[in-house]
């Protein structure tokens, strides 16, 4: 019956959920807690239906909806939504997330219940919009309506400074894509039209794509974050609430990538290649920084936070390498930074929820009084640092041998500089994880700490399952993207080697 | 069974997974016998498969090939979860299981009272199977999981008593340093499938060999790849620079170190260079670098070893010395002698760690006897007299000395002698100078622990002297069968002029690829003089360790005296860690700090809060204008109208 527009039924499904809670009364917390997860499991399982009839053979767009939305003369956009395999495993990330943020919640979120779960959903909305939407306009609107219901999570049900974490994280994505949104308009006044695949099409002058690269790069790189945009977030996820934190770093983040992988870079190709080589530098950076700054982090939820933005240089690294390992590295590494972060904030939020601290200094030696959650916290620690045989470790490789083997030129030192991020990932992760679970005998008020209940175990499980799957079989994911990122690559690839040639005259000159 | 080779590996990973997740419901004494029972399954089928592969000529010439399933395949890297079982392979896979499994007999003695019994065992398994992989892949990057396997096991190992601090810190040091290998085998890996367009062993080798490459071809790239890849195995099998963590990974249980950092995870990096000689031999400066590094470490660290007094951290730096050995073969392309030596060593060293733990156990069992808590079970100086009280520990630990001091025929010597050997005849003759000195060094100090820990009179309290008592027999069978093993293992290898079968030369033979075209001298005559001179070095070391400390002397002191200067160097091992903390890590963290408090904060954060505090000033001048005053307005309103004007006319 939804055969023909199951996208949207995907897209929109939260709307319902906003709708039913509607009806709830804001003291019936548990209802409301109980409706949340079940709605959201729903919600996965049928999402999961994209995942089973989705055809990886060949190249094409996948449960393509298209209508007219807004038919005026002077702004035409149509409802064009539609998947590949760019943005399939991000849509499953975020239906796959959400169950297990509203588990977490459970006990984690105690005022204002229902409009959290409202926002929540809202927020839902915006991200599997913006993932789906194909038109340019009908993406922003989309990627602006992530950013109340985000701002809303952070400010209210965030911790002391969530105010200014909220108003910064508010007006710092905002800068960015109302430039973004200067872009759009230029681009539909010359071009004529919002369609993502009809203007990949359309060639816009050099002069022209530095100007919307720059844009379009900037919106994006605030949201990755890419360095030295990135001071929006270690606030925005510390101050937020276990659940905005997952969602952040565990979808959000991935939208800045995903949008440079749609648009940015194919959009503007020419501009994209001239571009690349400090982009790559940005990032390596980002890496590298990311890694120290968070090793001399007092708490861990900042040192995670800053762990992401070296997570993020790596998919960066890994997109502009415009190899195919380089493409299909960085992009399974945004699921796996999803998955490992995710587990990562979630963890965090348990011992939080014990003992209201997130400080380093005061844990020591709780790896005795809560082996469980020492256990999970362990594995999940080495999908971070990339072990072989968790998720970390395919992308990372991936991306490393992409970089390698890309042909930018002196590639190897790029590489053999985003590698030392292998070993300091070791040094920030491991250091942490001494001071927290080994060294002494747990505190006196340590002693009594509870260990991981029926409940918690419940959503770490499935994500060490995907730690694990993605580690020892990542075929069936690559599988997966491996058409949609030829089709880019091919776009790219013409680009750049026009470019190389360029230079290699300019040198033998 | 040829189609189940992957099984070796998988019966440990299941009894990991058994004990993993129901050791803490499961009795002691069946959490044992699951992982114990678990590597002799291992052991067992790498035995049937060895002779049916040795059977069969085919078998032998190609190896029985198993692959499972596609692991990484992106455009034209494809890399599977396959295992090959070779001559090389199937030799290591023998050896690591056997000593596994004795080892795994051994901690269920050592490990009886200890809490975390089945995490320990856990663990172990886990480790075994991760070394198999290392040892049965078919693939560098297959390795290279086992590789980083190895080094998680030995990290949860080392740091087993968690609670300290000194345990929880040698852990973390072991899994960085290692980290810093892995970057160079991971660089390396690149490199290797950029110049041969696979990862998988035997792809390599027939690209090489069908190439016809030759050092003269001088490719820097191959030089660069391997010098990542011994950068890999300096981190794994402890060579300078980064030896560092393995006197510091005597923190864990001593079967760990038996096992781990003695046996077995330690001689990979050795492992995967015979594996890929036909690679390295094409790199001539890489090989004179590994000789060097090998030769120097061997010395080095047998310096320390000759004045430590915890009586693991003398067979930790024997460790690192007799893996520089193995490096110095390989350096000077005795591929096999390394190998050799790889397998020889595993038995004595093996026993040697397992003889200490059988003393510090009896030593710690004295202290408890006595109420006595603040006196450390593995200081030599509190040992002496041994001999008495346990007569099993005593004449294994001696045997194994005797092998690892290089007499004839224990097992050392063959493997030693053969090393020395061919470095003299590839004409490296200051390392062979370098070989045979380290060899005195390390017959003095391994006899000077037998004297101090077995001899003369027991050094603590009569009340401790009470317990003193003989280990278990399930510790003690171990150590029974590792001295046979250290006696007759380096039969094996005779030397070409006594005439008799050098069975594993034999062997491996087809294994070396001579790519590198390396020749060594032949005479007869030289190979007996210089064998002389090995048992002499032996002989030296053993009469300088008997004069010192085999009675009640005073040399020993008035030596550290009058050499106190060089003495406090050895004995602070060179203050090698205190550099590396001034240089590495101090400034790392330093560098760390700056980052966040100078950049992070004031530089960035600082612009990005000042646009928003301009923002606000601007929006603090212009509020002054909206102050309700109607005459303000209005005159605002009439210079705008003012303005409009004035463009648009």
């Amino acid at each position: 019956m939804f055969e023909s527009s199951f996208l949207s039924l995907v897209t929109f499904f939260p709307l319902l959920a906003v709708f039913i809670l509607l009806f709830f009364s804001s003291r019936a917390e548990k209802g409301i807690k109980v409706f949340g997860i079940i709605f959201s499991i729903i919600h996965f399982l049928i999402s999961l239906k994209l995942l089973f009839d989705f055809d990886y053979s060949v190249y094409k767009l996948q449960f393509v909806e298209k209508s007219k939305w807004i038919a005026s003369h002077f702004l035409n956009s149509q409802y064009f939504i539609g998947i590949d395999g760019i943005s399939l495993f991000i849509i499953l990330l975020t239906t796959f997330l959400m169950p297990i943020i509203f588990l977490s919640t459970y006990s984690g979120i105690t005022k204002k219940v229902k409009s959290f779960y409202i926002n929540m959903f809202l927020l839902e909305v915006g991200i599997l919009g913006s993932l789906v939407a194909l038109d340019l306009f009908l993406f922003y609107v989309f990627w602006e309506i992530m950013l109340i219901p985000m701002y809303f999570i952070i400010g209210v049900w965030g911790g002391e400074r969530r105010i200014y974490a909220a108003i910064k994280f508010f007006i710092y994505t905002m800068a960015g894509s109302l430039l973004m949104l200067l872009g759009i308009m230029y681009m539909y006044r010359v071009a004529g039209t919002f369609d993502v695949f009809k203007l990949y099409g359309y060639h816009f002058s050099l002069k022209e794509q530095i100007y919307l690269f720059s844009v379009f790069a900037i919106a994006f790189a605030i949201k990755v974050p890419v360095f030295p945009f990135h001071t929006w977030l270690p606030d925005a996820h510390t101050e937020a609430p276990t659940a905005g934190s997952v969602i952040l770093a565990g979808v959000l983040l991935k939208l800045g990538t995903y949008g440079f992988l749609r648009f940015a870079m194919p959009l503007f190709p020419d501009a994209m290649v001239k571009f690349a080589p400090y982009v790559i530098i940005l990032a390596i950076v980002g890496i590298i920084y990311g890694a120290l700054v968070a090793m001399v982090q007092k708490d861990i939820k900042k040192l995670v936070a800053y762990s992401s933005v070296s997570h993020l240089g790596y998919v960066m690294l890994g997109l502009f390498a415009l190899t195919i390992y380089g493409m299909q590295g960085g992009m399974l590494q945004m699921i796996n930074h999803g998955i490992s972060t995710g587990a990562l904030f979630l963890l965090v939020g348990i011992v939080y929820e014990r003992k209201h601290t997130r400080l380093i200094s005061e844990y020591g030696g709780i790896a005795k009084v809560m082996p469980l959650y020492a256990t999970f916290f362990m594995i999940v620690t080495l999908s971070s640092i990339g072990l072989p045989l968790t998720n970390g470790f395919v992308g990372e490789f991936s991306i490393l041998l992409g970089t390698f083997k890309s042909s930018w030129q002196h590639a190897w030192i790029y590489t053999a500089f985003a590698a030392t991020g292998v070993i300091l990932g070791a040094v920030y992760m491991l250091w942490m994880y001494q001071r927290v679970f080994f060294n002494t005998e747990p505190s006196e008020e340590n002693k009594n700490l509870e260990d991981l209940k029926i409940r918690e175990i419940a959503y770490l499980v499935p994500l060490v399952i995907m730690i694990f799957w993605i580690g020892i079989y990542p075929s069936f994911f690559f599988r997966r993207m491996e058409k949609s990122v030829d089709y880019y690559l091919r776009i790219f690839k013409s680009k750049q080697t026009v470019m190389l040639i360029d230079a290699g005259k300019g040198g033998i000159r | 069974m040829t189609g189940y080779v992957w099984l070796i590996p998988v019966f440990p990973l299941i009894g990991f997974l058994i004990n993993g997740l129901f050791g803490k419901r499961l009795s002691r004494k069946t959490i044992g016998v699951i992982a114990s029972g678990a590597i002799l399954f291992s052991f067992l089928l790498a035995c049937v498969i060895f002779f049916q592969m040795n059977s069969s000529v085919e078998l032998s010439e190609k190896g029985i090939r198993n692959v499972l399933f596609p692991w990484i395949h992106i455009g034209d890297f494809s890399v599977n979860f396959g295992y090959l079982f070779d001559r090389l392979s199937g030799s290591m896979t023998l050896m690591v299981a056997g000593v596994s499994f004795l080892i795994h007999v051994y901690s269920i003695g050592y490990m009886a009272e200890e809490e975390g019994y089945w995490r320990y065992f856990a663990y172990l398994n886990l480790f075994v199977f991760m070394m198999l992989t290392l040892v049965l892949a078919d693939n560098l990057l297959l390795m290279f999981v086992g590789w980083e396997g190895v080094g998680l096991c030995s990290y949860l190992l080392i740091g087993f008593y968690y609670t300290t601090e000194v345990a929880s810190d040698a852990g973390k040091k072991a899994f960085i340093v290692n980290r810093v290998g892995d970057f160079g085998f991971m660089l390396g890996m690149f490199f290797l499938f950029t110049l041969f367009g696979s990862l998988e062993f035997q792809h390599i080798r027939e690209a090489v060999i069908s190439a016809g490459l030759k050092p003269e071809h001088g490719m820097g790239l191959i030089t660069l790849a391997t010098v990542l890849l011994f950068l890999g195995a300096t981190g794994k099998s402890a060579q300078i620079p980064l030896y560092v963590w393995l006197p510091d990974a005597m923190a864990g249980p001593t079967p760990v170190s038996a096992l781990i950092h003695a046996a077995t995870m330690v001689t990979s990096g050795v492992y995967m260079i015979v594996k890929l000689n036909y690679v390295f031999q094409l790199a001539p400066i890489t090989m004179l670098t590994i000789a060097w590094i090998g030769g120097l470490t061997a010395l080095f660290a047998a310096t320390i070893g000759t004045v430590q007094n915890d009586i693991k951290k003398v067979l930790a730096y024997s460790t690192v010395s007799q893996l520089g050995y193995m490096f110095l073969a390989l350096g000077v392309g005795a591929f096999i002698a390394g190998f050799f030596h790889i397998l020889t060593h595993a038995f004595f060293k093996a026993l040697l760690f397992l003889g200490s733990g059988s003393v510090i156990h009896a030593m710690h069992h004295a202290f408890h006897h006595a109420g006595i808590h603040d006196k450390d079970p593995q200081d030599i100086r509190n040992m002496g007299g041994l001999k008495k009280y346990m007569p099993k520990t005593y004449w294994t630990f001696l045997v194994a000395t005797l092998a690892i001091a290089g007499f004839p025929p224990f097992a050392g010597f063959f493997s030693k002698d053969e090393i020395l050997w061919k470095t003299f005849a590839s004409s490296h003759r200051v390392l062979w100078a370098i070989g045979a000195f380290a060899a005195i060094l390390t017959s003095f100090y391994m006899f000077r622990l037998v004297y101090l820990t077995f001899f003369g009179e027991f050094r603590g309290s009569k009340r401790e002297e009470e317990a003193l008592h003989e280990s278990p027999s399930v510790m003690t069978f171990p150590l029974i069968a590792l001295a046979v093993l250290s006696v007759i293992g380096g039969w094996i290898g005779f030397p070409h002029i006594f005439k008799l079968p050098n069975v594993l030369e034999q062997y491996l033979e087809p294994v070396i690829e001579n790519t590198g075209g390396i020749h060594f001298l032949h005479n007869s005559a030289l190979e007996w003089g210089l064998m002389d001179v090995s048992i002499l070095c032996a002989i030296a070391g053993w009469l300088f360790a008997r004069t010192l400390y085999a009675g009640k002397s005073d040399v020993p002191g008035k030596l550290a005296k009058t050499f106190s200067y060089f003495y406090s160097i050895l004995l602070n091992k060179y203050y090698v860690d205190e550099i590396y903390f001034a240089l590495i890590i101090r400034p790392v963290k330093k560098i760390g700090d700056f980052c966040w408090l100078f950049i992070d904060t004031i530089i960035i954060d600082g612009t990005v809060n000042l646009v928003a505090y301009l923002a606000r000033c601007f929006g603090r001048i212009y509020s002054l204008y909206q102050n309700g005053a109607v005459k303000v307005y209005a005159l605002t309103m009439l210079g705008g109208i003012l303005v409009l004007f004035w463009i648009f006319f």
